[in-house]
Parts: C-alpha cells; sequence; structure tokens
C-alpha cells in the first residue's frame, strides 16, 4: 500500500482486507502473486511452479488409474 | 479458489487411494502421525480415512495450538485479565478453553473486559485507540503464529506504545514430537509433517527424524489430496526401506522456511528452560518467553502472574489424545458430559482438536459403519 511498505491489500475468495507482509520482506510479493496468510500476516509465497508440479503429478497418477479402469472394463476374460 | 480446488478431486483421490493399497504389504500394521491439527480437521473433514486401507491406522499428534495449553495457564490469564484497566485480547478458539472458573467467554460474560481478535495486529490497534487501557494479547501458538506476535511487538517498539504487552504462550512443535518418539506407548511408522510451520522453519529441523529414528517423514499441505499424497510418499519409503524428510508442499514451504520470520522471532523471544503442556507434561525447551530487551512488552514481567498448577479434569483424556495413544471416542466422556458447546477438555474445542473434528465429522459415519456390520476404527 502507498506509504506503507509492510502492508498489502488482498482478496480472500472475494472478500479484499489489508495484510501485513513485512515477513516477506526478503522477497516482497508483486501485485498478482498468491500468499499464504495466518492472523493477518503473509507466511509465505504460493510458488506456482512448484504447485503445477504438484498437480502433474496427481494427474499422472490420475491417468493412469483411468487407464487400469478402462482396461478392466474393456477385459472379457472368459 | 485456484491452488485450492484442484486438491479436491475425488477421482484422483481415489487413483492415490488405489496406490497406497497396492504398496501395504500383508500382515502389516501401518500407524502414521498427523503432526498438525490442521491436518487432523481436514481428514475428519473430507473423510479420507475411509479411502484408506484397513493396515493404515492415522493416529492425531499435538499440533493443535489451544490443545496443549494446561489449565493453569488459563487461570493465570485469567487473574491478568482482572487486574485494573486490563483489556485481554484474544484468538476466537482460545476464548472457549475452560480454565478452573470457566473460559473468557465465561468471565466476559460477567463483566471483565476480553476481546476477540483475529490478528495481534488487531490488539495493537486496541491499545492506540484506548491509551488509557492496558492492553494484553494472550499469544498462544507454534513456529506459525509466534513470527506474528515477534512483528507486532517489534511494531509496538517502534511506536513507542507504553500500554501494550504479551502474554506468551507460545510454544515450539520439535521437542513435542521428540517427546512423542521418545514414549514408550506410541510405536509409529512415519510422520505427515505440519505444512503451515514449516513455512517459517523449513524441513531441516525434521532431519534428526529420519536420521536418529529411522522414520519417514513428509511435510503436508492441507487439501485433501496433499494429505492422501503425503501418505503414498511414506508409503513409498517405508515399502523401499528408506526414511528421509521429503515437501509435499513446496508450493508454500521452502526447504529452509522463512529467514525473516525466524529473525524476528530471535530477536524478540527465547526459549523457557521448561514448559508445561497438556498431556505430555513439562518439556525442556519447548516454549518461548519475551526477551529481557522487549521486558517492557511482556505481561508476565508487568503483571503478578500467579503461576498457577491445575490437575486436568480426572474424566477427561486429552493427554491420551494428544499423544495419539487415545482415539476420541476411547474417551469416557467424549460426546457426553463433552462436546463443543460445552467442551471439559481442550482437545474438543479447537476445530483443530481431534475430538472436535471427529465429533463434527466422524461420529456418524463410526455409527453408520458399525450398524452396516463393518469394523472401521
Amino acid at each position: 500500500m502507498p506509504g506503507q511498505a509492510d502492508l498489502a491489500r488482498v482478496d480472500v475468495s472475494g472478500v479484499k482486507r489489508v495484510i501485513n507482509v513485512g515477513l516477506l520482506s526478503d522477497e516482497p510479493p508483486a501485485p498478482g502473486d498468491w500468499v499464504l496468510i495466518h492472523v493477518g500476516f503473509a507466511l509465505s509465497k504460493i510458488d506456482e511452479e512448484e504447485a503445477a508440479s504438484a498437480l502433474a503429478f496427481l494427474e499422472g497418477i490420475g491417468q493412469a488409474y483411468a487407464d487400469e479402469l478402462s482396461a478392466l472394463a474393456e477385459s472379457r476374460i472368459e | 479458489m485456484r491452488f485450492v480446488d484442484e486438491f479436491r478431486d475425488g477421482e484422483k483421490a481415489r487413483a492415490l487411494a488405489a496406490k497406497i493399497a497396492a504398496l501395504c504389504e500383508p500382515g502389516r500394521q501401518y500407524k502414521l502421525m498427523e503432526v498438525c491439527g490442521g491436518h487432523t480437521h481436514t481428514i475428519y473433514k473430507h473423510g479420507l480415512e475411509d479411502y484408506l486401507p484397513e493396515q493404515i491406522t492415522l493416529v492425531h499428534g499435538p499440533g493443535c495450538p489451544v490443545c496443549v495449553i494446561p489449565m493453569g495457564r488459563v487461570d493465570d490469564a485469567m487473574a491478568l485479565a482482572a487486574e485494573p484497566d486490563v483489556v485481554m485480547t484474544s484468538f476466537g478458539d482460545m476464548m472457549r478453553v475452560p480454565g478452573s472458573n470457566g473460559s473468557f467467554f465465561d468471565a466476559k460474560a460477567r463483566g471483565t473486559d476480553i476481546r476477540m481478535v483475529y490478528s495481534p495486529l488487531d490488539s495493537l490497534k486496541i491499545a492506540r485507540q484506548n491509551p488509557d487501557k492496558r492492553v494484553v494479547f494472550m499469544a498462544i501458538g507454534f513456529e506459525t503464529t509466534a513470527p506474528s506476535t515477534a512483528m507486532t511487538m517489534l511494531r509496538a517498539a517502534a511506536e513507542g506504545l507504553t500500554n501494550f504487552s504479551v502474554f506468551c504462550n507460545h510454544v515450539t512443535i520439535i521437542p513435542a514430537i521428540k517427546a512423542i518418539l521418545d514414549s514408550p506407548d506410541l510405536r509409529l511408522d512415519g510422520f505427515i509433517g505440519p505444512g503451515h510451520v514449516s513455512t517459517v522453519i523449513g524441513c531441516r529441523p525434521y532431519e534428526f527424524i529420519a536420521r536418529d529414528y529411522g522414520k519417514p517423514v513428509v511435510v503436508a499441505g492441507f487439501e485433501p489430496l496433499d494429505i492422501l499424497q503425503s501418505i503414498y510418499l511414506l508409503m513409498l519409503q517405508l515399502s523401499a526401506g528408506r526414511a528421509e524428510v521429503e515437501n509435499q508442499y513446496s508450493r508454500a514451504v521452502p526447504w529452509d522456511g522463512n529467514a525473516v520470520a525466524l529473525r524476528a522471532i530471535g530477536q524478540t523471544m527465547e526459549l523457557r528452560p521448561y514448559f508445561e503442556w497438556r498431556g505430555l507434561g513439562f518439556i525442556s525447551h519447548s516454549a518461548l518467553k519475551v526477551r529481557q530487551d522487549y521486558a517492557a512488552f511482556d505481561a508476565e514481567v508487568l503483571f503478578q502472574v500467579p503461576g498457577v498448577r491445575v490437575a486436568d479434569p480426572k474424566a477427561c483424556q486429552c493427554g491420551e489424545v494428544l499423544k495419539g495413544v487415545l482415539k476420541p471416542w476411547e474417551c469416557k466422556v467424549f460426546g457426553t458430559a463433552c462436546t463443543p458447546e460445552t467442551p471439559i477438555g481442550t482437545c474438543m474445542v479447537s476445530p483443530e482438536g481431534a475430538c472436535a473434528a471427529y465429533y463434527n465429522y466422524g461420529r456418524l459415519t463410526r455409527t453408520r459403519v458399525a450398524a452396516a456390520g463393518g469394523a472401521r476404527s
């Protein structure tokens, strides 16, 4: 926020409020960044790449499971 | 919401559950402890135990901030609140914790000036607006919350406030984990590591668990898929005979934690020689107090704190629940004399407490499964 470098305006599921970002002063967040908030303070920045790789892992597992299910459905043991 | 909804997909949960089941060795039982109360809450809320094979038991750990506060500390806080001109400020979940003469809410109803705050910065604001009052912040919580209290004290010092102080009850997670590892009652196979604490302390402090105790640790996020993936990673380690620290929650937890937060804690607080934990007893170097340089903001210096020690109510078995020795429903008063509306023990107070989480989300499922002839425990 202008004039107050340790405060930032955030949107939490549509609710706008001001939080303290002093704990991220080593790597201050930029507008548009996602942060983890606890009792009015931002504790860490959400790392988009890490989130994407976690999701990729989950997608991979989901796909393998879907493949197995469809293989099972197609299997005709007689 | 982004970074939340994607981690709640039921299909993927079933896929992970199948992977987990495939890793179970026949005849072997696995006990995994989720250290953090936030995880306990997610596990019950989303019924994650129902996804897991019978062989895996989740044991609920001590990482619930209000649960570990002993009754004597609540009584001490009440004594502070009753001092002339004092405004006691507290987080919401602490308001309902019973002391020997009722909770903060009860005292508030009797006319004591106790106010609920969302952040310690709200307490600071109350202090600024009421220069004729002495505002005390009831500080509780692990390393997740301690930096916020530290930053608030630093700010109070910078502003030169003289009517704000902290009643410091911050605790540290590692000594509690160590106490559980050294407890003969419990044999655990691995740990689901606390996610939010780790945003501050990082992952290195858990290395002794893998190195000295030979047990795997996976630091986990708080969505259902985060927890299932962490269990999968633990099972992968166990099936390969590995014991390492892994970070499943890397989107929020840097391996080395938050240096600014650790500096703020170190600047304003230091370790107490020992501290009493509900259920776990006295644990050395397990809690923080305000440093002498900041004594002007230390309620324990500014006021006479009685230092009350009170035994937990006889019927309450929070101690055993906190150590994971007892399941919530095995406590004699669970759901009868002790409910979230009229809690006897702390585990029934906080939404992060195992008893409250189980009461709110789990107990009906259990009855239903039992009625259907199942025997989940």
